[in-house]
């Protein structure tokens, strides 16, 4: 089987900084990856070189084939990678609807009916709890739900590959447990690319985990093969719960 | 925006537009008069409207697009012999081709380099008017012939010099803009250009090329000013180099900053308001550009999104 995503010596420097450090990296599709590591181990930049959002210093990104290494970030969303924010970047001042329109109204095959729009909107605000704050703006919505209005809007973008940047930051534990059966769902359907520090729902989703530090790959496998690793503990697992 | 309530918006704009059309019968000559040329203003600050409010780009240029519009027609009218219509269509053409290269050019800055770039290039739009004075006919400007400002259906001729059908061809104008906007404001297109304006950096990560939708915004808000100045070179029957000065893109500023921007009626309350201002206090004191300048202070102190912008925000939250 082909990878989805890979890349190829991926690097990109903040200054003297090597925030991502020629990382080569296979992603197949339909798989749940959990990615983890220390913070500022790079992987947030990782991903954003990944759906375009900051350009590589030097290295290659092939999505689905095709490398995409040059393109405009507008264009990888149109082919399929969908990015939610580490720092929530919903639009504030806009209703919960109405940023899940932007999402669904582009993605629309048919250009024209206003009840595409609506039902589109309404199952992705269904699927993540927020179908009875549809109409309160953003801004005004507890940090969790912004969260969750994240990934409703990743969601709408129909992906084949969905990023999630620390989703559950904030999130209580109940909804957690909905989030889990949430990207359960979601991965039937499309590959999961999960950036997440709680390491419960780590080992709980992710088919394979891949440990970044200091902009290296130090570690790929199995979640049972890397709970056992020694330098994987050294490095994050020591200090974590 | 937002899916909600279309009748009610809907009811309301065609009632202003109603309001509007009554008063033609009921107001005296002199303010039916400048009702008339309010109404050619309010769609230079729609037009305004549409890329500042919506869009959230604050241009220093936009006289060059009204400008385009008034000279594309007033010359196509005195230098060419068009007529009426082709004359206003001309003058369309004009500002939407200027607003074409000037979104290529200007849109590759933002924020403070964007006002300095499209003032720049106002700047040079009216020099170049001034330079060409032979047939701009330079800071004198050019009276657009009445002979030649008729509106000729087949055997029936209307003067756009006749009062009222100056006042009526302004309302069909601004009816016209007035509606197309809401609809514009409404549709999806509306919504990513409001989404560009929160947060542009989030929006091209849901796949949309801002930069393609911020020029098609560029080139329906200098053709909506471009309409509006071939209409006043039309119905007003001047074309001067004034229009094309830096106060004539201060203006829409003001007039759409006074009335709310991002809100569909506020150009016009906007317009309205200062030229009422204005027009009251110059009766009083030759001083009355401070009393518009305190009015101003005023408004910005205590109605910091302006006319409708406040009523929207603490009372009627569904106004486009
Ligand atoms: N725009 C930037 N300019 C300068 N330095 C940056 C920038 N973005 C990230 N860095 C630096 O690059 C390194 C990697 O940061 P990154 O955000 O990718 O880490 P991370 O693994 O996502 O961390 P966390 O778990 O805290 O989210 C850090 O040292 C960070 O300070
Ligand atoms: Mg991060």
């Amino acid at each position: 089987m082909m990878p989805l995503l890979t890349t190829k010596g991926l690097s990109r420097n903040f200054g003297g900084l090597r925030a991502v450090d020629g990382v080569d990296f296979a992603l197949m599709p339909g798989e749940i990856r959990a990615v983890i590591g220390p913070n500022g181990a790079g992987k947030t930049t990782f991903v954003s070189l990944v759906s375009g959002r900051i350009q590589p210093s030097s290295g290659m990104i092939v999505f689905d084939g095709a490398d995409i290494t040059s393109q405009p970030a507008y264009i990888r969303v149109r082919q399929g990678i969908a990015y939610t924010f580490q720092i929530t970047s919903v639009f504030a001042n806009l209703s919960a609807y109405d940023n899940v329109a932007l999402p669904v109204q582009r993605t629309l095959s048919d250009g024209r009916s206003k009840g595409a729009v609506r039902a589109g909107v309404m199952a992705a605000l269904e699927r993540t709890g927020l179908a009875d704050r549809a109409h309160m703006p953003a801004g005004q919505l507890s940090y969790g739900h912004q969260r969750l209005l994240e990934v409703a809007m990743g969601l709408a973008l129909k992906p084949r590959l969905l990023i999630l940047d620390e989703p559950t930051q904030g999130l209580a534990d109940s909804e957690i447990d909905n989030f889990i059966t949430l990207v359960r769902e979601i991965a039937k359907n499309a590959t999961v690319l999960l950036i997440e520090h709680n390491m419960p729902v780590v080992m709980q989703l992710a088919d394979r985990i891949t440990v970044f530090n200091a902009g290296k790959i130090l570690a790929e496998g199995t979640p049972e093969a890397i709970r056992e690793n020694a330098a994987v503990q050294e490095a994050y697992l020591g200090t974590a719960p | 925006m937002s899916e909600a309530s279309p009748a009610k918006a809907y009811t309301l704009h065609l009632g202003v537009i109603a309001l509007l059309f009554v008063l033609s019968f009921l107001l005296p000559e002199y303010y039916h008069g400048l009702l008339a040329r309010i109404m050619v203003l309010a769609v230079f600050a729609m037009g305004y409207n549409m890329l500042f409010g919506y869009v959230g780009l604050l241009s220093l240029g936009h006289a060059m697009f009204f400008a385009a519009g008034l000279y594309g027609a007033g010359l196509a009218v005195i230098q060419l012999g068009w007529n009426v219509p082709l004359a206003f269509l001309g003058g369309i053409a004009c500002g939407a081709v200027l607003a074409l290269g000037i979104g290529l050019l200007a849109l590759r800055t933002t924020g403070v380099a964007f006002m300095i770039v499209t003032m720049m290039f106002a700047q040079v739009f009216y020099l170049l008017i001034l330079y060409f004075a032979t047939w701009t006919g330079g800071d004198q400007g050019m009276v657009v012939p009445q002979p030649a400002r008729v509106l000729s259906f087949g055997a029936t001729a209307l003067e756009l010099t006749n009062p009222t059908v100056r006042y009526m061809t302004a309302l069909a104008l601004f009816s016209i803009v007035l509606l197309v906007t809401l609809a514009i404001v409404r549709s999806r297109y509306g919504r990513v250009l409001v989404a560009i304006r929160e947060n542009e950096e989030r929006t091209k990560m849901l796949g949309y090329d801002t930069f393609s939708n911020k020029l098609a915004a560029v080139v329906i808000s200098g053709t909506i000013c471009a309409a509006s100045g071939a209409a006043y070179a039309l119905l007003f029957g001047y074309v001067g180099s004034s229009f094309a000065s830096v106060q004539y893109s201060i203006l829409p500023l003001l007039w759409v900053l006074l009335g709310g921007a991002a809100t569909t009626l506020g150009p016009l309350i906007g317009t309205l308001f200062m030229y009422y201002v204005i027009d009251i206090t110059s009766g009083y004191t030759s001083a009355y550009l401070l009393i518009v300048g305190i009015a101003l202070i005023l408004l910005v102190l205590f109605f910091p999104k302006g006319i409708l912008g406040s009523v929207r925000q603490r009372w009627l939250g569904w106004l486009p």
